[in-house]
């Protein structure tokens, strides 16, 4: 195969040259005929009960068409927006899902929530009507705090203690036994700040319906836009599927908050009907802070049971989640199927029990962000492992290496459900520490020492759970959907190929990867292949691109429906050749019979599926285009070392991350550039989280970090050069071999870098995010 | 954003005309402040007095000992000078680059927000500004939180710097917004020593113990055990009063070791 564009060749991205010269076609920039503009009033009280809104004062206002509330969409049969995820309690019982109305009836919950919105023909009057409703509220007490959210207030009427559920994994009297058997038990009390998701792209919806033919046509920013096709019209009672086209086009990046089905999308397109025009909304900036979904949030208690030379006995987890004032579209599986199943991480821990009490407060709804749970997950293990080495007096490479597990045990059945196919992660150690210079840090923290500087090292082994997930597991874990996906390959009767995926890109180079991919194995040019996703209209189903899924399910999907493609070929060729199908081989774009000298190229057995001359109609159909459905028969398990080395200035407890090495296994890699850039978006996002990023309420619930004034995003400048290698252990089930890349630099780093932080000062715990304020308290503490 | 006139003024005599005969109306300069204000509905004037066009208002010069900075100069134009690079230091650090190819020193001078940078170079380079009616001393010029000594209709039009002997300027910036949380400038200038403090209190000072200190013994142990009373500073999500109290001290050390670097 063509080595500058085949599987493994560092194809620079198709799609960029759109994106960087400002051509890309996102939501916003597509406009239709007779559209109208939309404003949604929001909650300025973080829990208040709606008395009364006047519209009559926002009708008023020039140039508005329509004032809706929620009793409207209601009235009309509009659904709440739902979980699809339910999650059960220990005692069995099924998670408690408040009412979610799309626009709030009765009360508001959170700042930000939307309790009507205001149709007009202009964005700016639409501000106007906007700022023009009026609405009476009883304000009553909002709950804001993780930690005490269950013992504060109720806030839904059947969510007594503000509690979701109160979930539990693995094997509580086996891990009690642990502990009474060791000789050294760690405690880490932690928590996981909260995030907020700030993709460059705001989300944008443009509802639109036709009355002639009953049909709905949103383009929306969506992650998955068969999920929220049938979720709008199954759920939410918005259009039938037929009926409902749902068009995610370029989409400038999503981390998650654009998984989720919300109020803004909902509305848009069910008014549109009423309107009769078609309606758009895009959030600005303030609003996204306010309206997307955020991320993490959680309060730990963790232990750890070892044995006085350093084996890890068990391990008990009791986490804290805070799920916002909703259960937003797969909130619940996040603190516990992606986190609680992941407490093993790289090591032989025999005993594990994790428990998640997930709770409502008066705060935006929290659901999958980047790493989804696996982060957090990461942040337990490998804060815990490294305090227990230093309070063994071990070296905390040393206690990782005693623990790993082998390579010669996979596959490898954990307590706490998963069954890792394969990895070798002292492997990716190994290289990971030759790579840090670690035999030099000695010196170089002298050298800090000596200009009054404190130096630290931290490392974190990661392990996560990818290419979600076998559908029959994750349903019968409480999951509404399956998990496969989806792909056709369409061959052109000139032999060039369309390629229509469930998968998603908002940033991921989907375009570029399935490609080659196409490219590789049909062995044609790969500027012949055209890879087209993003539009139920175009492609049969999808459940979409999040948790690093989309090359091991759906790459496996469109190399499932190549297989099929190259059957039909042989078929096709063996009668060309006149011998039979078993005899005709297919490589490197021919497709040969060894009683002949001339092989027959793709694109002539392409031809010849569509002027079909040579073959019996009777035994098979002209054409050539296949369609496969591909399901995961598991999660693929990408793991990695990551070394971090900061230095801290004591004066002003700046931190600055010196060195940054991070060594992943995503088994087999299509296009490496792609990969490490991943990697390196992955370490930008933890970084963030360790040192920057951090969703603050008041105690009123207000957003105090509502905007980049206050709420840090990571810069260039604020990051070091990353050094990024791989090791590979291919996935042993998945026909690619490939793992998934998308999250890991954000699962794996902010253990790493707090691990050197706490190193360096010498503390058990620094809060994040390790801002200088937060450090210079820590150090003034000690002093 | 809300609706308004857009006035283009041609002099400043103009301008001011335009600020008097309105009922409610606000200049712009880089609109920095201004602009972001305005588009999230914070701000709602009837006219929007724009001075962008006014001639002779963004001019740089430099004669007999004085730097002397037009009003409308953007903070680039500071950053680019050479006659006083504390202060072409300082103009470089401010926000980023999209804020420093707009912003300009009237502007930022007149909205005095307590975390900008030049007030600490007004107050440690003893700069007077001069407005269409008068010279203020840097020194009487901020009064309080987003308080100047200007009054309302009043025009900033040059600021005349004294070129110091020797000057810098050290800045702790927020890491979200890139505004000081503190930022200090110290200089030995003809007048004596002088240390000005940005980002600690509700406006920028001159720290005379520090000048004192630094006036006898220009060295950063100097500063050593001199307390900064930080019971008045500012305490907010990035910052403790007690947290910026101590970044006083290291700031001004760390420009005092720049001095002599």
């Amino acid at each position: 195969m063509d080595a500058e564009t085949g599987i493994g060749a560092s194809v620079l991205r198709k799609e960029d040259a759109r994106f960087i010269t400002g051509k890309g076609q996102y939501t916003d920039d597509i406009s239709v005929f007779g559209q109208t503009h939309c404003v949604f009033v929001r909650s300025p009280h973080a829990r208040a009960k709606i008395n009364s809104i006047n519209t009559d004062p926002a009708m008023a206002v020039d140039g508005v068409i329509r004032v809706f509330t929620g009793d409207e969409l209601v009235e009309d049969g509009i659904g709440d927006l739902p979980c699809g995820w339910v999650v059960n309690s220990k005692d069995g019982s099924p998670m408690v899902s408040p009412p979610h109305p799309p626009i709030a009836t009765t009360v508001v919950n959170y700042v930000g929530e939307p309790y009507a919105f205001v149709v007009a023909e202009t964005l700016q009057a639409a501000r106007d009507g906007a700022e023009a409703v009026e609405a009476d509220f009883d304000i009553l007490e909002a709950v804001v705090d993780t930690a005490t959210a269950s013992s504060s207030t109720q806030i839904h009427e059947n969510a007594p203690n503000n509690q979701a559920y109160d979930w539990e994994l693995g094997d509580k009297e086996a891990t009690d036994a642990a502990f009474e058997n060791a000789d050294h038990v760690t405690e880490l009390d932690i928590t996981n700040n909260r995030l907020i998701p700030n993709a460059i792209e705001p989300r944008a919806a443009l509802g639109s319906y036709d009355a002639a033919s009953s049909t709905y046509t949103l383009y929306t920013t969506s992650q998955n836009p068969h999920v929220e096709r049938v979720v709008l019209a199954l759920f939410v009672n918005v259009a039938p599927e037929a009926n409902l086209r749902v068009i995610s086009p370029d989409v400038g990046g999503g981390f998650g908050s654009k998984i989720f089905v919300y109020a803004e999308e909902t509305a848009v397109i069910w008014a549109s009907a009423k309107v009769g025009r078609p309606i758009k909304w895009r959030a600005d900036r303030s609003e996204s802070f306010l309206a997307d979904a955020h991320g993490r949030d959680h309060v730990t208690k963790a232990q750890l049971a070892l044995s006085s030379d350093g084996e890890m006995l068990g391990l008990r987890v009791k986490t804290i989640a805070n799920m916002g004032a909703y259960l937003s579209t797969f909130s619940s599986s996040v603190p516990t199927y992606l986190y609680g199943t992941l407490m093993a991480g790289q090591y032989k821990t025999p005993a594990i029990y994790v428990e998640t009490q997930a709770v409502f407060t008066n705060t935006s709804p929290v659901d999958a962000y980047r790493g989804a749970g696996r982060p957090e997950a990461t942040y337990v293990v490998e804060r815990i492992v490294e305090t227990a080495a230093r309070e063994l007096n071990m070296d905390p490479v040393e206690l990782r290496r005693k623990n790993f597990i082998p390579p010669d045990a996979f596959p490898y059945q954990t307590p706490v459900a998963l069954e890792y196919d394969t990895g070798n992660y002292a492997a990716s150690m190994s290289k990971a520490l030759e790579l840090a210079d670690s035999d030099g840090y000695a010196a170089r923290k002298a050298a800090s020492e000596a200009n009054g500087k404190l130096r630290g090292i931290g490392y974190s082994c990661y392990i996560e759970a990818c290419g979600i997930a076998p559908s029959q597991l994750v349903i019968s874990l409480g999951a509404g959907v399956g998990l496969f996906e989806s792909a056709e390959v369409r061959v052109d009767v000139s032999g060039s190929v369309s390629v229509m995926t469930g998968s998603h890109s908002h940033g991921q180079g989907h375009e570029t990867t399935f490609a080659q991919l196409v490219s590789d194995r049909l062995g044609i040019p790969f500027d012949s292949v055209n890879v087209i996703h993003g539009d139920t209209g175009r492609s049969d189903y999808g459940l979409g691109t999040y948790g690093s899924r989309s090359i091991a399910v759906g790459g496996s999907a469109i190399d499932k429906a190549l297989d099929k493609i190259i059957a039909k070929g042989k078929k096709i060729a063996a009668h060309m050749f006149e011998t039979t199908e078993d005899k005709v081989n297919f490589a490197e774009g021919q497709f040969s019979y060894e009683g002949s000298n001339e092989p027959k190229p793709f694109a002539e057995i392409a031809g010849a599926a569509y002027i079909p001359a040579v073959y019996p109609l009777d035994e098979l159909e002209p054409g050539l285009s296949e369609k496969a459905f591909y399901d995961p028969k598991n999660f693929t398990y990408p793991a990695g070392s990551y070394v971090c080395e900061v230095e801290i200035d004591p004066s002003t407890g700046v931190t600055e991350i010196q060195k940054f090495v991070a060594v992943d296994d995503f088994g087999n890699v299509i296009n490496p550039m792609i990969v490490e850039g991943q990697v390196h978006g992955g370490l930008a996002q933890g970084i963030g989280q360790a040192l920057l990023e951090h969703g603050i309420y008041d105690a009123d619930g207000n957003l105090s970090t509502g905007s980049y004034m206050d709420y840090t995003m990571p810069r260039a400048a604020d990051l070091p050069d990353f050094e990024v290698d791989m090791t590979s252990t291919p996935c042993t089930h998945n026909p690619l071999g490939v793992k998934g890349c998308g999250e890991a630099g954000a699962i794996g780093s902010p253990a790493a870098v707090m691990n050197a932080i706490t190193d360096a000062l010498g503390v058990k715990d620094v809060p994040m995010p390790a801002t200088p304020h937060t450090v210079w308290e820590t150090i003034q503490q000690g002093a | 954003m809300y609706s308004f006139n857009f006035r283009r003024a041609s002099n400043i005599e103009d301008a001011q005309q335009i600020h008097q005969s309105s009922s409610d109306a606000v200049y712009v300069a880089g609109g920095m402040t201004l602009i972001p204000s305005l588009k999230l509905r914070l701000a709602n004037p009837d006219d929007v007095v724009d001075l962008s066009q006014i001639e002779g208002l963004s001019a740089i010069s430099s004669n007999d000992g004085v730097v002397s900075v037009g009003a409308m100069a953007r903070h680039c134009e500071v950053a680019a000078t050479s006659d006083i690079p504390a202060l072409a230091s300082l103009a470089s650090r401010i926000g980023d680059a999209q804020v420093r190819n707009r912003g300009t020193i009237g502007g930022s001078l007149a909205n005095n927000d307590p975390s900008a940078d030049y007030p600490a170079a007004v107050l440690g380079l003893g700069a007077t500004i001069h407005t269409n009616a008068r010279a203020i001393a840097g020194d009487d010029f901020f009064v309080d939180l987003f308080e100047t000594a200007l009054e309302d209709g009043e025009i900033i039009t040059r600021v005349d710097f004294p070129i110091p002997k020797r000057a810098a300027y050290a800045k702790f910036a927020n890491q979200a917004s890139k505004y000081a949380v503190v930022g200090v400038m110290v200089a030995e200038t003809d007048a004596g020593v002088r240390v000005g403090v940005t980002g600690a209190a509700a406006c920028a000072f001159r720290l005379t113990s520090f000048e004192e200190a630094l006036s006898a013994n220009m060295s950063a142990s100097a500063l050593d055990g001199i307390d900064v009373d930080s019971s008045d500073f500012n305490s907010d999500l990035h910052a403790s009063a007690a947290y910026r109290g101590s970044l006083v001290t290291v700031m001004a050390k760390q420009a005092v070791e720049q001095l002599a670097a």
